[in-house]
């Protein structure tokens, strides 16, 4: 998809290479942060790719083709960009500012405004901000339009430039979180550049960690943290991470307990009883045939409907909060606690149930990293 | 005021001429000024800040030389009549717009220019779509400035032959009658007035919604 060819760029003036000799390969749907400390060379290393900055030598080659052999503007409107101060422009509205790539590609009004439509209804903000103007948002609604007007021609690569860097914790937070989602469900590639590793951490497929022009390591978040190639990359990351390094890498799936204890939507009361007695459990997950997760029932649920209802469906609770398998352990352990509840199910994409969190799972979490780890499996299990 | 309504009334035709041509002088003045100096002005934001600079301290110069030497100047060179008042005009209506021009597009947000050019816009369409609709405000100010201020030194193109109002105050000091200088004075006050009042009606017209506070 990208690759890095020996790429170096000197700018006037300057002693050193702002990037040297940098090798890199990039697959499509890969989502890599560039990381280090300001002055590495990470947001020169990006704006290469769309030749905002026109490296001194080497190739860079975006689907095999070399970026310095395409028309300039072509090129740019075929790469996503969003950048740290957003760069919405003021004077056109919400929906005119989605669609600027689409109106210099030509196309027209109708095809433009049904995208407009499209893209903000991923992002769960209504229509009608798409006449409003960039002003009347507040940051975080701005840099979710940021986002979109990116995404709007549907390029395959997307660069992004500190996009959450100007934003409060809370909101930085859920942007961080929605976007991940959109890029897995959209399959793009991405290069994001941030010096937040807690950010890098939560978003990337690959961390590469840049110093003085050139790229001290590569790797998995979970690589990184376990095997940090030298003490720059010891520091970078900070002493304390390394050693909560565990909820920050793992991902529910890992921990998760993958056979909860389900009953199906047409079962009877009866027969939820009678399961709820021989597990030893207070509560059940209800599930369909195909097992999409469809609510959860209890025992008090079944206690004060039983004389009047006969089927699981018609008592269970619908509304129950679930996390997709692919989520950090860290947020999910901080969100159940907050709600307070002694279980979360996990599902797949398609809200599939895959497993259960409980608190017991935690339970176990925090005595490995006390007294080390042991094989967890089956303990797990409520 | 007998006098007054006299001169009036005995001028009246020669005053609807002579402010006629005071407003050609004066419009053609402009126009030619806004389609040096925006460009120009445009072109200045694309070079070094010192070249352009210097540039502009050097049109500045210029405009400190008092009108009645250039309209001088001018005369060996370009005769007399319309034409060289005209372009005696134009050259003090440069300086304003192209320093509004130069200050209002660079004053527009660099990240706006470098999202523009991220997603893939032209040189052509940055200043199309982003710089020009931003620094409008600011370069619509530039003209009005200059366009009150022309149509007062219109009054000049009469010593070079140029028409228009300059010529009933010029006819006043010579004839010593001072109801012709209020005659010609008036009226241009009241065009430079009505003009400024017109531009400002543009100048919101052509603002985008979104920029008016």
């Amino acid at each position: 998809m990208l690759e890095f060819k020996d790429v170096t760029k000197q700018f006037e003036g300057n002693d050193y290479p702002s990037v040297h000799k940098l090798n890199l390969k990039v697959e499509r749907g890969e989502f890599v942060v560039f990381i280090g400390p300001s002055g590495c060379g990470k947001t020169t290393t990006m704006k290469m790719i769309n030749r905002l900055i026109e490296p001194s030598s080497g190739e860079i080659l975006v689907d095999g083709v070399n970026v310095l052999k395409q028309n300039v503007v072509q090129l740019r409107r075929s790469i996503g960009y969003v950048i740290q101060q957003i760069g919405l422009m003021p004077h056109m509205t919400v929906g005119e500012n989605i669609s600027l790539v689409g109106s210099l590609l030509k196309w027209n009004k109708e095809k433009q405004q049904e995208r407009a439509k499209e893209l903000i209804s991923l992002v769960d903000l209504p229509e009608d901000y798409l006449t409003r103007y960039p002003h009347e948002l507040s940051g975080g609604q701005q840099q979710r339009i940021g986002v979109l007007r990116a995404l709007a021609v549907n390029p395959p690569l997307i660069l992004m430039d500190e996009p959450f860097g100007a934003l409060d914790p809370i909101t930085r937070d859920s942007l961080q979180e929605e976007f991940k989602k959109l890029q897995r469900e959209m399959d793009k590639t991405i290069v994001f550049v941030t010096h937040d590793m807690d950010e890098a951490i939560k978003l990337a497929d690959k961390i590469v960690i840049m110093n003085k022009g050139e790229i001290v390591q590569a790797g998995t978040p979970d690589d990184i943290l376990r095997h940090p190639a030298n003490e720059f990359v010891e520091d970078f990351i900070g002493k304390d991470r390394l050693l909560e390094s565990r909820p920050e890498v793992t991902r529910v799936e890992q921990i998760m307990n993958p056979n909860p204890i389900t009953i199906e939507e047409e079962s009877s009361l009866k027969e939820a009883i009678q399961k709820m007695h021989a597990k030893r459990v207070d509560s059940l997950l209800v599930i369909d045939g195909a097992g999409i997760l469809k609510g959860y029932v209890d025992i008090e649920m079944i206690d004060s409907n039983y004389k009047k209802k006969n089927q699981v469906y018609e008592v269970m609770d619908t509304a129950k909060y679930a996390v997709d398998k692919n989520s950090l352990l860290r947020d999910t352990m901080y969100r159940m606690l907050r709600r307070g509840s002694s279980y979360v199910p996990v599902v797949t994409d398609n809200n599939k149930l895959a497993g259960i969190v409980t608190r017991a799972t935690l339970a176990d979490m925090v005595y490995n990293t006390i007294w080390g780890e042991e094989t967890a499996e089956g303990s797990a299990i409520e | 005021m007998q006098t007054m309504m006299d001169t009036l009334s005995s001028y009246g035709w020669d005053l609807l001429d002579k402010t006629g041509e005071h407003l050609y002088i004066s419009i053609a003045a402009i126009v030619l000024g806004v389609l040096v100096a925006v460009p120009l002005g445009i072109l200045l934001t694309r070079i070094p800040s010192k070249t352009a600079d210097r540039f502009i301290s050097f049109v500045g110069i210029l405009q400190t030389v008092p009108s009645l030497a250039i309209l001088a100047f001018l005369m060996p060179f370009l005769g007399v009549g319309v034409v060289p008042a005209i372009i005696a005009l134009f050259i003090y209506s440069v300086l304003p717009i192209l320093r509004n021009t130069y200050t209002g597009v660079m004053e527009v947000n660099a990240s706006l220019k470098e999202a523009g050019k991220g997603m893939g816009m032209s040189t052509f369409e940055i200043i199309r779509k982003v710089e020009l609709p931003l620094a409008l405000p600011v370069i619509m100010s530039g003209i009005r400035f200059a366009t009150v201020y022309l149509i007062g030194w219109a009054t000049l193109a009469a010593f070079i032959g140029g028409g228009g109002l300059g010529d009933l105050i010029f006819d006043g000091l010579n004839l010593y009658k001072p109801e012709l200088i209020v005659l010609g004075t008036v009226p241009a006050t009241i065009l430079a007035l009505i003009a400024n009042g017109l531009l400002s009606l543009l100048e919101k017209g052509l603002t985008p919604k979104a920029l008016i506070k």
